[in-house]
């Protein structure tokens, strides 16, 4: 089963390399992006059926630092 | 009885024998090396030491991969017994990862790595490790980092502030750190992670070109507050 994490930061959570990318959007002459903030994406490959709860502990305890950031998971066909 | 100093190497630590360098220069007994993967610390430590450097080439975040390894768990459970834990650099991101300290580290503000000679404010004179310091003194420490800039919600912030917790503040913002802050202490001021290196400066600028002993004080407070302990 394929599950994909989207680690994001937290609203409020300066995000300068969002902001150094959004420049550089503007300087390629892309007008009207009104904000640019970067996250990540992680694909993990577990058995099926793993259970969901299972997998929000990995990404409480190692892939997304809650200090700072959400995280949402997504399971293959939309579980 | 010796002072008995541990420092820890994760794959990628790159200031780890200038940390022990600095621990002997100040206590002139021999440091302990601990790998990554040990299991276990050697007994009666007065300190832990968590060098500087890139663990585990920074994957995912700074600190986080060293956080999970196996010596992580014992340092976790001494910190819990009292043992002193002094988090350097790379050091403090591992600390505030394997929650030992609140707070995350970020890329700096200005997205550049900055290292330079940096003015450190004083702003905890009560800890084993600052009780040396006059209050709102100024040292002269070298930063040398990517992901120092400090960050913890506001109620964090307050409370850290309320209660003393924070160690040192940069007297300019090289970094984007929330309030200035440059160094944090645990609840009972026996864990201390901080971004600039005391341990780079332990020599007269005489005989070090970086220069300064603003450092080697920290050290000397740490043997000075376990001797009157």
């Amino acid at each position: 089963m394929k599950v994909r994490v989207l680690v994001r930061l937290k609203p409020g959570v300066l995000d300068p390399q969002g902001r150094a990318v959004h420049h550089a959007l503007e300087g390629l002459g892309f007008a009207g992006v009104e904000d640019v903030r970067i996250g990540r994406l992680i694909e993990l490959d577990v058995a099926d059926g793993t259970d969901p709860a299972a997998l929000n502990e990995m990404c409480e305890k190692l892939l997304a630092n809650t200090v700072i950031e959400n995280f949402t998971i997504e399971t293959e066909g939309g579980a | 009885m010796g002072f008995r100093a541990a420092v820890v190497t994760f794959p990628g630590s790159n200031c780890d024998r200038d940390m022990v360098t600095a621990l002997e220069a100040v206590s002139g007994q021999p440091a302990l090396r601990v790998w990554h993967g040990d299991a276990d610390l050697p007994d009666r430590l007065d300190l832990i030491a968590l060098p500087g450097g890139f663990s585990y080439g920074d994957y995912l975040r700074s600190g986080a991969m060293a956080a999970m390894s196996p010596i992580m768990r014992a340092v976790v459970a001494a910190a819990g017994r009292g043992v002193p834990v002094l988090g350097v650099c790379n050091g403090f991101q591992v600390l505030t990862e394997a929650r030992l300290l609140p707070g995350a580290l970020m890329r700096n503000a200005g997205q550049r790595f900055v290292c330079r000679t940096v003015e450190l404010q004083v702003a905890n004179t009560d800890s084993l490790f600052t009780s040396g310091f006059a209050a709102d003194e100024t040292l002269r420490v070298p930063v040398a980092h990517h992901d120092g800039n400090y960050f913890a919600d506001e109620a964090t912030l307050d409370r850290l502030e309320g209660e003393g917790r924070i160690a040192f503040r940069y007297a300019q913002n090289c970094n984007g750190s929330a309030r200035d802050i440059a160094g944090v202490l645990s609840a009972n001021g026996r864990v201390l992670g901080m971004m600039p290196h005391p341990e780079r400066a332990i020599e007269p600028a005489a005989v070090n070109a970086l220069g300064g002993t603003d450092g080697r004080r920290l050290f000397d407070n740490i043997l000075a507050s376990l001797a009157t302990a």
